[in-house]
């Protein structure tokens, strides 16, 4: 009986000194972002900051450069908002096809997506930019958002899978009831996925909230920028040793992140452990 | 026939956004891709053709080009297995009936959450600065700090830790391969005297292979195209001495920096190409290691 305790006791020692090890830099980062500039790396050894300030906050808040960290974080959600909609309107009614509708060539279309969940983005990203400079898109959100509606190779390919395991006794009876096949998808299957657009919801939220790429590339004028953009912008300022504002706005910049993964946790487990969807 | 016809319209309605896109987005950059890596092309002026020079400037007389390629293969042969190394063990670790357990799934993750943020990438930069918590911790533990932005080999080392360090996704995918595989075969080879290590490659390791599989495949390709955490660290340099210029920050600086749009356009080619060889050579070698169960699980 003792012996077993032990195990459990040196079980858990040892995950948990491991997870602790494993987020000390996050929790160091947070700690930090209270203590002034000059003390983060002075005391660097101890996490208490002391004294305890918010001031970083506020002058992380009130922005480097011309615009406030609000106005980045509006950026922001609305680029977030925009590629949302259009990836839950688009995969929904792409995955609806695949899934359920027979027609000639629906394996090649298939076919087609599955490799294009594989494509380097770098081998489109050149062209990409040179057709959208054409249109005349440069420095706005439409290079990023435009594709959105689109379909995401992901997306379409969960929101596949996950229409699969609908039994297809409920699509008949809705045929019966009089229903046509947008019918089916508007009545039947949109209220049944509402799990997997859950997941599709919280890692376009995760994928777009972080997108560097898109923003450095698309985006030059700083009332445009996201918040990775204005991260990126205060270290690469040299003249700028503000530690302080810097972490504190990481910090922020990592808040709706932690929000989301706390209210939606299953929905985040299932997906990467059912699709293998990276995190 | 004409409810086939009608069938086929409903097919294309519903699947048209993709194929809009696809010819948009993706098969049209494509052929422009592969068209602009035989040019000289500066956006600006037209392309000019110039036959294989790129290829052959790439492998002749680029050595930051090889030099590059070469730390993207030791970051990802590095950092993709230890990322599975790590996501096995710790998943093997948490695969018990302790209460605890969804708690430290979360703890485990978290870094797999906010890995790729700009905000992690600057958190690490700051971690193995000079007077970093990393060094402070080097030096209690009686060892030489180490200047990680003073030698290209450990500015490398610091990407590829970063990347280790988010082996979370990976631990969940595991975890879930694991608790399919039925007690009874742990139970039965138990009744016949197997050892841990004995249980550990003739059950788990085949029956989690189409699963490290599948997880090795996505994490090369991944790996191969990572950006952010160079960019970032380097501050969009790849230094010290290109010791952090992955091949998508080469690649991307060869086009948005230098405006060589025509030989960033080839390198993205021959990335293709090497990504699409590893793949398949990944996959070729899975015959020989990967076990399906016979009734066609996956």
């Amino acid at each position: 009986m003792q012996a077993k305790y032990l195990k459990k006791i040196i079980y858990h020692l040892i995950v948990g000194c491991f997870a602790i090890l494993l987020l000390y830099p996050v929790i160091w980062l947070i700690m930090s972002s209270f203590k002034s500039s000059e003390k983060i790396f002075a005391t660097a050894e101890s996490l208490i900051p002391q004294p305890f300030i918010l001031g970083n906050y506020a002058q992380g808040w009130a922005g480097f450069g011309d615009y406030g960290f609000d106005t980045y974080i509006l950026n922001t959600f609305i680029f977030v908002i925009l590629v949302l909609i259009g990836h839950l309107i688009s995969c929904s009614l792409i995955a609806f096809g695949f899934a359920r509708l027979k027609f000639a060539g629906r394996s090649f279309w298939f076919a087609i997506m599955i490799l294009t969940l594989m494509l380097p983005y770098e081998v489109v990203m050149i062209p990409q930019y040179i057709i959208f400079a054409q249109l005349d898109w440069l420095n706005s959100l439409k290079p990023l958002v435009v594709p959105a509606y689109f379909g995401h190779p992901f997306f379409i390919f969960l929101l596949v899978q996950f229409i699969r395991t609908i039994p297809r006794e409920l699509d008949e009876a809705a045929i019966i009831d009089g229903c046509n096949t947008f019918g089916i998808y508007r009545r039947i299957i949109l209220p049944l996925i509402v799990p997997a657009l859950a997941t599709t919801s919280i890692f376009t939220f995760y994928w777009t909230w972080d997108n560097l790429l898109g923003p450095v590339l698309y985006l030059n004028s700083p009332s445009k920028y996201t918040v990775s953009m204005a991260l990126n912008m205060f270290l690469s300022n040299e003249t700028v040793s503000n530690w302080g504002a810097m972490f504190a706005m990481s910090v922020v910049s990592l808040i709706p992140v932690f929000i989301i993964f706390f209210i939606f946790q299953r929905y985040v487990v299932d997906g990467i452990s059912t699709s293998g969807l990276k995190g | 026939m004409q409810t086939h016809m009608k069938q086929n319209l409903w097919g294309y309605l519903f699947i048209g956004p993709f194929i809009i896109g696809f010819l948009a987005f993706t098969i049209i950059p494509i052929i422009a891709s592969f068209y602009f890596s035989f040019t000289s092309y500066d956006l600006f002026n037209s392309p000019e053709w110039i036959g294989l020079d790129n290829f052959k400037e790439m492998f002749t007389s680029d050595p930051r080009y090889l030099h590059s390629l070469k730390i993207t293969f030791i970051y990802v042969f590095a950092g993709v297995p230890l990322r599975l190394l790590f996501a096995l063990v710790v998943a093997m670790l948490l695969n018990t009936a302790s209460r605890a357990v969804g708690l430290y799934r979360t703890l485990y993750y978290l870094p797999s959450l906010i890995g790729g943020s700009v905000a992690v990438a600057i958190m690490w930069r700051q971690i193995f600065g000079d007077d970093g918590i990393v060094n402070l911790a080097l030096m209690t533990m009686g060892i030489d700090p180490v200047r990680w932005f003073g030698n290209p080999t450990a500015a490398l080392w610091m990407l590829i830790f970063l990347s280790v360090w988010q082996f979370g996704s990976s631990m969940l995918i595991f975890l879930a391969g694991l608790k399919s595989i039925p007690q009874s075969y742990y139970e039965a080879a138990s009744v016949d005297g197997a050892s841990f290590f004995q249980k550990f490659f003739n059950i788990t390791i085949p029956m989690l292979s189409p699963v490290i599989l599948f997880n090795a495949v996505m994490q090369t390709i991944a790996a191969f195209m990572t950006f952010v955490p160079a960019y970032i660290i380097s501050k969009g340099t790849g230094g010290p001495l290109d010791g952090t210029l992955l091949y998508s920050l080469y690649l991307f600086k060869q086009g948005f920096e230098f405006f060589h749009m025509g030989y960033a356009s080839a390198m993205a080619w021959v990335m293709l190409v090497i990504i699409g060889i590893l793949t398949s050579l990944i996959f070729f070698s899975s015959k020989y290691w990967v076990h399906y169960e016979s009734e066609g699980g996956r």
